[in-house]
């Protein structure tokens, strides 16, 4: 079965200097695990491919049922030097399928 | 057992203070901390201080406390504050000003000493290379172009005014959990390196200096925002802590928003790197041994905070010129609402191509379809959208060229693809700040710091 992160979690973006960072939480354990297991560095870093040009760094939180995942160079040098209107893109994580 | 209760207020710099009031009336705060500076709020504020000597200050300070100190000094509340911004002393005037000019009585403090603009060849004299933290880069890459350089300072000059007896202490840059670390340590006598306890406290300031995005705000999800109460009346964050290390998280009864281990969680992850080494000046914190016991009620116990040692080198950042934006926006409609931006786009181009303009990167994006979600928008919809807005933006060296690009648009208005409106107004050009982070060594900066106090 393959459901989009958005119907089995929630999250949290935000940036600092040229990283975008994403907080994404399941709502129980069982849930937490089956992130765990899908959601690989990997997995991300396709997932951002055309966003992130550094390495995408994750850490598993058990206390917290969260992920914590860091993308580098991912914001044309940081948001106050950056054309775009807005620097949300990691918004996106949910659209990732997990399996 | 002793305990505070610390309540968030401003978020950044044109914040709403309004929720506050909930927070001194009904729950139950001594200190409010306030959070004015973003991490280049500093650059819109040396800006303020080149046009006029006395300002460089948050602007929002005096009219929150001139709103709400009569209501603080009713209920025995202090405000911590970094509206100081580049320019404490400034910002104590105007409000001492005003104090005296409605009779009202207060001791207020200022902290400064967190900027390095002055003192770089010192710092590097004294061996900080002041590289760039991320890439490496060497510092006269950007140094004539510097607006700002701060250091961001910890609790510990708050808390030396705190014991002078200051109700409202006025800080420029500090690291925004600062603000609400400083008040607990002084109240709870916690030691400078009682890791654990300065951890925990550490946790408070940082799920309470985003005001409204820890109680309900912002809360990213399918469906569950939706049925986060009255958006309107949103409560923020209030943080009750014992002396033992341990805190209660609430909002003041009647307001909107929602205290619980969701909110929270996203909150305590928000615009972190690594969760098991949170830095701060005054401790570093392991998020992974905390717990969350979610009681009902907006009511959520945080403890297991565990602390490392400080770190023995300060965060600095800078913020640099980095040329100019030119900005123009026009909207189309159904049918073939983004086909027609695109052809927008490729006219406006050749306009800047047959003027030789000297443009370095020109940005394209479709409000409405990839403005948001950049290279990650879903293209399944694209030719069908009701409407469509092209928003077109270059960085060039040149002022004149980044004021000239937005008045292109509207000539499209008559003379382009059929359209149906544009927003009001041409827009004329920005300017574009770098971000320069650096380390340097504690004492150094914090040989500077200096703390008055006065009556007023």
């Amino acid at each position: 079965m393959r459901v989009p992160l958005w119907r089995i979690a929630h999250a949290r973006s935000g940036d600092k200097a040229d990283r975008a960072d994403i907080g994404l939480f399941a709502w129980d354990a069982p849930t937490y695990a089956v992130l765990k297991r899908e959601v690989t560095p990997e997995r991300v870093a396709a997932h951002f491919r055309e966003l992130c040009q550094g390495p995408v760094e994750l850490w598993p939180l058990d206390n917290l049922l969260a992920l914590k995942i860091v993308l580098n160079r991912a914001l044309q040098g940081g948001a106050a030097r950056s054309l775009r209107m807005e620097i949300e893109a990691p918004a996106d994580l949910p659209r990732l399928r997990a399996s | 057992m002793k305990s505070v209760r610390v309540g968030a207020g401003l978020g950044f710099y044109g914040d709403s203070w309004r929720p506050v009031r909930a927070s001194i009336e009904r729950g139950g705060v001594r200190y409010i901390a306030s959070d004015h500076l973003s991490e280049l709020t500093l650059a819109i504020l040396q800006k303020d201080r080149q046009k006029d000597p006395a300002a460089g200050y948050a602007r929002d300070g005096l009219p929150m406390l001139a709103e709400l100190w009569p209501l603080a000094a009713k209920h025995g509340v202090k405000f911590i504050l970094n509206a100081g911004g580049l320019n404490p002393q400034g910002a104590r005037e105007a409000i001492a000003r005003t104090f005296r000019d409605k009779g009202w009585k207060a001791t207020i403090a200022t902290v400064s000493g967190d900027s390095v603009l002055e003192r770089l060849d010192e710092l590097r004299a004294a061996g900080e290379p002041l590289a760039h933290m991320d890439t490496g880069a060497g510092l006269d890459t950007v140094r004539s172009r510097l607006l700002f350089a701060n250091a961001y300072l910890g609790a510990q000059p708050i808390v030396r005014a705190l014991e002078q007896g200051a109700d409202i202490v006025l800080t420029g840059r500090v690291a925004d959990a600062a603000l609400s670390l400083a008040p607990l340590v002084h109240e709870l006598g916690w030691r400078w390196d009682d890791w654990d306890k300065l951890a925990l406290g550490l946790t408070v300031g940082h799920l309470l200096e985003c005001s409204g995005q820890g109680s309900g705000g912002n809360f990213g999800s399918a469906a569950e925002w939706a049925d986060i109460p009255d958006y309107a009346h949103l409560g923020y964050p209030i943080a009750e802590v014992s002396e033992d290390g341990k805190a209660l998280f609430t909002k003041a009864p009647g307001t909107g928003g929602r205290i619980s281990f969701d909110t929270l969680r996203q909150q305590l992850l928000y615009e972190v790197h690594n969760p098991h080494a949170y830095f701060s000046p005054d401790v570093v914190l392991d998020m992974g041994t905390l717990q969350f016991d979610d009681q009902g009620g907006d009511r959520v116990r945080v403890t297991g905070a565990s602390g490392a040692a400080r770190p023995a080198k300060l965060k600095i950042v800078g913020g640099y010129h980095d040329g100019w934006m030119g900005a123009g926006i026009i909207g189309f409609s159904w049918p073939q609402a983004y086909a027609k931006c695109e052809k927008a786009a490729e006219t406006i181009k050749t306009l800047v191509a047959e003027r030789g303009w000297p443009v370095e990167e020109t940005n394209v994006e479709y409000i409405g379809y990839n403005s948001l979600l950049g290279a990650q928008a879903d293209p399944t919809y694209r030719d069908q959208l009701n409407e469509c807005f092209l928003r077109m933006t270059i960085r060039t060296q040149d002022r004149k060229v980044a004021d000239a690009y937005g008045r292109l648009f509207p000539w499209l208005g008559l003379s382009g693809p059929p359209y149906v409106g544009s927003l009001k107004g041409v827009q004329s050009a920005k300017e574009l700040l770098g971000i320069w982070p650096a380390l340097a060594q504690r004492e150094l900066v914090e040989a500077k710091v200096e703390i008055a106090v006065e009556k007023v």
